[in-house]
């Protein structure tokens, strides 16, 4: 549905968004991430043709988003960041306009604004003016904005920002549910939600992408994905650590703590010997030495400390 | 067929916002007095004893010069500030509609402000036999004239996210365009320059062409003239919408 290909955006000698291509299919969920600044919102700018592109192309169903923006208004839904609204009108008023501004009328729009307002929990508010509502209820009406005529392509710029635990795990279900008929790009910093959502994630810093796989396989890019937790009792650290040491298969074990005669480390596997023993060779060595084991499980790898791994650098040479 | 509907969408969004605020009320209450105390009291309307409303539309272009930027000046300085102009242009509307919608909203909203005068226009028939053609003709040149200094106030306030910026450059723009032919300053200009230039610099002036509306003349070049200073001013404001989304 959403085609983006070696797309770039300059702001004066500014490089905001450089060469970025991706694509995203109905039935895909798509998560965005980045440090701010990285060109997220630039390149969902550019996706729903409010930026034209410097150099690249963008095609949306189909259609051009330079050549035929129109028909590709026509089928994004889009939530801007910071969720803007006309600070003056009634939540009512402004779904209907949009409604209108979508081309629905009379029954068509009366329904539209009764499903929208049904999906982002908005009833109590529908005669409030907008600059009268709270962020998370300001945000829900912007969203609802987007949805009102039911789209194919969904471009969200931090959907569930502002929002309470709540109605972020609300947003984060309906984003899911919805990405099995549509597709959706969304971006967020929140790591969780790209773990809980998306089927897809792309990582961009510094306008290009770093980053780009399913959840599990960018988690699995984490340093820590594979290593086994342990915790015993029973034994000494140090001589924990040197008969780990003594397995072929351990490259580094890691003391994280000791308390009351409790040790719990973390044990690196050797990468290059792949094997999916590696939790067993673990348990039979400590069965071995009779140790009292409470607790151990194979990490899966954060997210977000593959997160930090690809972007931290940059933005500590950058300077900022 | 949509261009209609997006472009009525828009004007209905954009005059339920001046209603839904106080602007509207204050606004339709100061340009009433104003207009009522420069044609009777500055204009000496009743001192004059001729049945016309000359001094009512003679203070036109002045009354305008501040009454006509302030409803302009939130148009798009408004839309850039609580950035709903993401949101506006994201939609299946193009930027011209979005301009024609916003312009032909307040274009009307002004068309009330004046048809509230309809008093004067009542009472010079009461006390006198004026004749209404000149009367009609003078309103017609006032909503040109309007409507001008609204497509000016309309550019400038998408120069910025500023309100109070864009109504000054706005009165700048509009009292130069009252100047370049306003008699003391056209007098004064003669003494240096060759008089054929300073009628070139006085075509550009409103005042020169809203002077026939008030004769009670409708001179197709005077219509030309309004129109194509409105033309002109919204086609620019299409080009600075361009260039903020061209970075």
């Amino acid at each position: 549905m959403i085609n983006v290909d070696h797309l770039s955006k300059a702001f004066g000698p500014k490089l905001a968004v450089n060469d970025v291509s991706f694509a995203v299919e109905r039935g895909e969920v798509l998560g965005f991430l980045g440090p701010n600044g990285a060109g997220k919102s630039t390149t969902m700018r550019m996706i729903t043709g409010f930026y034209p592109p410097t150099s690249g192309r963008v095609t949306v169903g189909g259609h051009d988003v330079v050549e035929d923006p129109i028909a590709v208004k026509r089928l994004i839904g889009y939530l801007p960041e910071n969720a803007p609204g006309y600070a003056d009108m009634t939540v009512r008023g402004f779904l209907n306009f949009v409604a209108e501004l979508r081309g629905l009328s009379g029954e068509a729009r009366k329904k539209a604004v009764h499903r929208v307002v049904e999906m982002c929990f908005l009833d109590g508010v529908l005669y409030q003016s907008i600059d009268t509502l709270s962020k998370g209820y300001k945000h829900r009406t912007c969203l609802a904005q987007a949805l009102i005529h039911n789209p194919e392509v969904l471009v969200l710029d931090e959907p569930t920002d502002g929002l309470d635990p709540n109605q972020k795990h609300e947003v984060r279900g309906l984003i899911k549910s919805m990405g099995e008929k549509k597709a959706i790009v969304f971006s967020t910093h929140i790591l969780e939600e790209v773990e809980a959502a998306c089927t897809r994630v792309i990582i961009i810093d510094r306008g290009r992408i770093v980053a780009n796989g399913t959840p599990r396989e960018l988690t699995h890019r984490s340093e820590i994905a594979g290593a086994v937790r342990l915790g015993v009792r029973g034994v000494a650290a140090d001589a924990l650590t040197a008969k780990l040491a003594g397995l072929q298969a351990v490259t580094k074990t890691e003391i994280l703590a000791q308390e009351d005669g409790r040790v719990t480390a973390r044990v690196f596997p050797d990468r290059s010997r792949a094997d999916g023993g590696f939790a067993g060779t673990v348990a039979e060595l400590a069965h071995r030495e009779g140790w009292a084991v409470e607790e151990l499980h194979t990490e899966e790898g954060r997210l977000d400390e593959v997160f930090r791994a690809i972007t931290l650098p940059d933005t500590v040479k950058g300077g900022a | 067929m949509s261009a209609w509907t997006n472009i009525k969408a828009i004007m209905k969004r954009e005059l339920g916002g001046y209603f839904s605020s106080p602007i509207a009320y204050v606004f339709l209450v100061i340009f009433l007095l104003l207009t009522g105390f420069f044609t009777f009291t500055v204009g000496n309307f009743f001192e004059r004893g001729e049945a016309s409303l000359v001094s009512f539309f003679t203070w036109h272009p002045w009354l305008y010069l501040f009454l006509v930027p302030a409803v302009g000046m939130r148009l798009w300085s408004e839309e850039r500030r609580l950035h709903t102009m993401e949101l506006l242009l994201t939609m299946p509307v193009t930027t011209w509609q979005a301009i024609a919608g916003k312009f032909l909203a307040s274009w009307l909203f002004l068309a009330l402000a004046l048809a509230l005068t309809f008093p004067v226009v009542i009472s010079v028939n009461w006390l006198g036999d004026p004749d209404n053609g000149v009367i009609i003709a003078g309103y017609v040149g006032s909503l040109m004239l309007a409507g001008a200094y609204l497509a000016v106030s309309c550019m400038t306030s998408a120069l910025t996210r500023n309100q109070v910026i864009s109504f000054i450059v706005s009165v700048l723009i509009c009292l130069f365009l009252i100047l370049a032919g306003f008699s003391p300053v056209t007098d004064l200009l003669v003494r240096w320059a060759n008089p054929a230039v300073v009628d070139v610099i006085a075509a550009f002036s409103v005042m020169t062409h809203f002077e026939g509306f008030q004769r009670g003349v409708l001179d197709l070049r005077d219509f030309v003239f309004f129109l194509s200073v409105m033309g002109f001013a919204l086609f620019t404001t299409g080009v600075i919408i361009r260039g903020h989304r061209a970075g």
